[in-house]
């Protein structure tokens, strides 16, 4: 009899516009010990399958059909009794560790409620039990943590007390609905690690929701592939990436990009000219800290001497790890935020320190495209407008005839409708804002794009999409890009050289095969083993590379250095490592030998298995 | 796509915008749709009702003096639609003038207060810095003293008039607005959409202009929405007080504190029907408010 039952799964919701039939007829069951993954893209109804089962659908929503667990129906319940299977037998891991926990509760309390509510241990003990349960997810410095508040630990942190209280009362079913998609890649490598001992030594199983080929095919035994509320394919993880059978399964497997495949290159030819150079660019900010009658302030250095030239043509991808940095560079580049030092230069004219007027005259030719596409839009204006805007400041001498062909020519070139002009972004799906972003970086022919997580914020199949025509663009106006993502896979597949980025500095500069296929630094070794492949074979017989820890703040001083302990020890704690040529082209910085860094062997179970 | 210059105009459908959306869920919210057209029949009713009076506001019906109480109660055939106050004077037009006057000291009042604490908070919030520490500064002082003083110190210093009285509630009202506005660009000035726009070339007030003024639309209408009736409330009891506006102009205030004063002598009508005005007046203009809030700001149907 399989642990967890779904038969028939309906689920709508009541909406101003009508009834909206989010899951429809969705049967699923899940063995004792087994990690079932439900993937699909943005409202296939993945998510809501879950609620429904957890009885925590939105007030609109009405679930039919028959939820199992252990044999016992759980639709339609009294809650009180649902409350009793909730939490302890049964138990949910959110996406967004910080709003999933109550602000103003000390983690100890947070915690000490579900083992209270669910069990009959009382007093001492409790505050016993839920260190040890700290432990038991590896958190660093647990003791000092239970008496921290949510926002006071980092988002992997959060993640970990989540998976915690959700494993306090040894549950038979762990449901994670995306536990991982807000975190960095190396956190997420540890977090799922974590879910797969966890899972291997209490017995649980593990329902993963997520849109993430990689991390499915890293944890899962079998997938059901979600579309519009229906699963459309469902089979063992090997079977489906070896063998998938649905077309939609084909189309989001070739969405997403593969880091251990190497891209076609632009074929780039050697003697392009320099487009861009920026010399030791610093930017800092001043964050207020605790101390002192008025607290006292403290210099961010976000971004600490970096230095790189792009050629024309040419697509620099940037990669680092949230708070390396690599936005704020691009906005000091852009002169969107006044560089705190080093000077940036565009064909050879200098763009720091110029006055608006000379400046506006450059902007033409550098543009940028953002990540959350709707709020890069202003949420009042047609999305035409938006698109025309540019045009105002440089090209003040067109028509509004001429100026409204340009924009539709621009729109049907980026594969939007002009008759959608008058639209409003609020109108529009994801993907077609997106559009509307681009077209408005492209209106005035610029020769730089700028694209900052242009695709994340995309399901894998409009990603691709998007990445499509970026290249298109690329290849037929001669542009120039800087890449920035958070995401390997997507950075190797458009760039030509990778410069990745450690608390604002860089650390390795090289073309993109040499740092995918020869990466140097540890800290670049890190992340290209931490990102997850969507293959189950390559995947679960591939070597992790840990780093102790997570990433340090920028703030602490010593975590400059992570990677030069002897320095450290040297007491020269303000030593600048300093990039080092180790091929042709391929640069990078000073650190000390690897098996020094990191003593510790990767307790992985795949680094078992190779 | 050289056929399309010169030809007619774009046939592309016309997109939804927020303000329609905005306009449409307050169009079916039947609380504040029902609300205002009670306000709106309301201020129909104080404009056009003087051409219904018998009596002119100020003229004393020299027949009810001495016996207000029996000759001065609502009527149809003394044509005191609504009474007389003590002194004999016509109620119903009272009443109107008294209505008018809360209005418009409630409409201009509330929209000076819009417009300039608008533009100082806008300003304020998108310079941000040091300029943004000095001008908030200033508010919070000017905060600091008591609104009610101000006014009634500029009613006893210059003379007691309409004018002085918007001069007054404007010069406190628009302080809250320019801490709500401020607060609202603060959070504007970092969207993306604003960097998009600087990165355009767009100059700084243009996008004051084009981006941050229309963004605060919502929060500015529903603000001063509820400012409308605050003001109206303020200058009752301004003239409450007696220190409104001046005789035989009147306000719902005064009319309000001449009724409760003769509350005692039977002559409850005084005290009823202004009293009535003025709590209609407040109570739609709340929902009104109400519901502009939840059309603007939909965060849970």
């Amino acid at each position: 009899m399989p642990l967890f039952d779904i038969r028939n799964l309906s689920v709508s919701f009541d909406t101003p516009d009508g009834r909206v039939d989010a899951v429809r007829n969705v049967s699923l069951s899940i063995e004792p010990g087994e990690c079932l993954g439900v993937v699909g893209e943005s409202g296939s109804g993945k998510s809501q399958t879950f609620l429904a089962a957890m009885g925590l659908l939105s007030r609109n929503g009405c679930a039919t059909g028959s939820v199992r667990l252990g044999g016992r129906e759980l639709l339609g319940i009294a809650t009180d009794r649902l409350n009793r299977i909730r939490g302890s037998e049964m138990t949910m891991v959110f996406q967004d560790p910080l709003t999933a926990l109550t602000p103003h509760l000390r983690i100890a309390d947070q915690m000490a409620e579900v083992v209270r509510t669910h069990s009959a241990r009382r007093g001492s003990e409790v505050g016993k039990f839920c260190l040890e349960w700290l432990d038991k997810v590896r958190m660093p410095d647990a003791a000092r943590r239970l008496r921290q508040y949510p926002h006071e630990l980092s988002g992997g942190q959060r993640q970990r007390v989540m998976i915690a209280m959700a494993m306090l009362l040894s549950p038979k079913l762990l449901i994670a609905d995306e536990p991982t998609t807000a975190l960095d890649v190396t956190v997420q490598a540890d977090i799922l690690d974590l879910i797969a001992d966890l899972q291997s030594s209490e017995g649980a199983a593990v329902a993963l929701v997520t849109h993430d080929m990689g991390v499915v095919s890293r944890m899962c035994d079998r997938i059901e592939v979600m579309r519009d509320g229906v699963f459309v394919e469902s089979a063992a993880a090997e079977e489906i990436f070896a063998r998938p059978r649905h077309a939609y399964t084909r189309t989001l497997l070739d969405a997403v990009p593969r880091l251990d495949r190497p891209a076609p290159r632009n074929g780039l030819s050697g003697a392009s000219p320099t487009l861009l150079r920026a010399v030791d660019v610093k930017v800092s900010f001043k964050v207020r800290m605790q101390g002192g009658l008025f607290g006292r302030t403290a210099n961010l250095r976000a971004v600490d001497g970096v230095s790189f030239e792009l050629a024309e043509g040419e697509t620099l991808g940037l990669v680092g790890e949230s708070g390396c940095g690599k936005s704020t560079l691009a906005r000091a580049i852009l002169q969107l935020v006044a560089p705190g030092g080093g000077r940036v230069f565009w064909l050879g004219h200098e763009l720091t320190g110029l006055d608006a007027r000379t400046l506006k005259r450059h902007r033409k030719d550098i543009q940028i495209v953002f990540q959350d596409p709707l709020a890069s839009l202003d949420p009042r204006m047609t999305v035409s407008a938006s698109i025309a805007e540019p045009l105002g400041t440089h090209r003040p001498d067109l028509s509004s005839s001429e100026r409204r062909r340009l924009v539709s020519d621009m729109m049907e070139r980026v594969g939007l409708s002009s008759r959608m002009m008058n639209r409003f972004p609020h109108e529009l799906s994801g993907g077609q804002n997106q559009r509307v972003g681009i077209a408005r970086a492209m209106i005035t022919s610029p020769r730089l794009v700028v694209c900052d997580e242009a695709v994340s914020a995309l399901d894998a199949s409009v990603q691709a999409q998007i990445l499509k025509l970026l290249k298109e663009l690329r290849s037929e106006y001669g542009l120039s890009m800087i890449f920035i993502s958070h995401d390997l896979s997507v950075v190797r597949e458009v760039s030509d050289r990778v410069m990745v980025l450690y608390l604002g500095r860089v650390v390795e500069l090289a073309g993109c095969d040499d740092l995918f296929e020869d990466p140097r630094h540890p800290y670049t070794r890190t992340l290209i083993s931490a990102v997850p492949v969507p293959d189950p074979r390559i995947e679960r017989s591939r070597r992790r590379i840990r780093l102790a820890g997570e990433l340090p703040s920028a703030l602490d001083p010593g975590s400059r250095l992570r990677f030069l302990p002897s320095r450290i020890d040297a007491g020269e704690t303000d030593y600048v490592p300093r990039l080092e040529e180790v091929a042709p082209g391929h640069f990078v910085a000073e650190h000390d030998p690897f098996d020094q860094l990191n003593p510790a062997p990767s307790g992985s179970r795949w680094s078992a298995v190779a | 796509m050289a056929a399309l210059t010169g030809s007619k105009p774009d046939p592309a459908p016309r997109g939804r915008s927020l303000l329609e959306d905005a306009a449409l869920r307050f169009l079916r919210n039947r609380a504040a749709t029902g609300a205002a057209g009670v306000l709106g029949l309301l201020v129909f009713f104080v404009i056009l009702g003087p051409f219904l009076a018998e009596w002119n506001y100020e003229e004393i019906d020299w027949t009810t003096i001495g016996d207000v109480r029996t000759l001065g109660a609502p009527s149809l055939a003394s044509g005191h639609y609504f009474g007389t106050d003590d002194l004999g004077r016509d109620l119903y037009s009272r009443t109107l003038q008294g209505a008018r006057t809360s209005l418009l000291v409630g409409f201009v009042g509330a929209a000076v207060a819009m417009v300039v604490g608008t533009a100082y908070g806008a300003v304020a919030g998108y310079a941000g810095g040091r300029l943004d520490d000095l001008m908030m500064r200033k508010v919070d002082i000017l905060l600091a003293i008591p609104s009610t003083l101000v006014i009634i110190l500029l009613m006893v210093i210059f003379e007691r008039s309409l004018l002085m009285l918007f001069v007054g509630l404007g010069l406190t009202g628009w302080l809250t607005m320019s801490r709500v506005v401020r607060g609202q660009t603060l959070g504007l000035r970092t969207r993306e959409f604003i960097e998009a726009a600087r990165a355009a070339g767009v100059s700084d007030s243009m996008i004051l202009w084009r981006h941050i003024l229309p963004n605060l639309l919502g929060v500015v209408i529903v603000y001063a929405s509820l400012l409308v009736p605050e003001m109206i409330l303020a200058e009752s009891f301004i003239s409450f007080l007696g220190l409104g506006v001046q005789e035989p102009n009147t306000s719902l205030g005064a009319l309000i504190a001449e009724g409760a004063g003769t509350m005692g002598y039977g002559t409850l009508w005084q005290l009823l029907f202004p009293l009535s005005f003025f709590l209609l007046t407040i109570i739609t203009l709340y929902f009104v408010g109400d519901g502009l809030r939840d059309a603007f700001d939909p965060k849970d149907g």
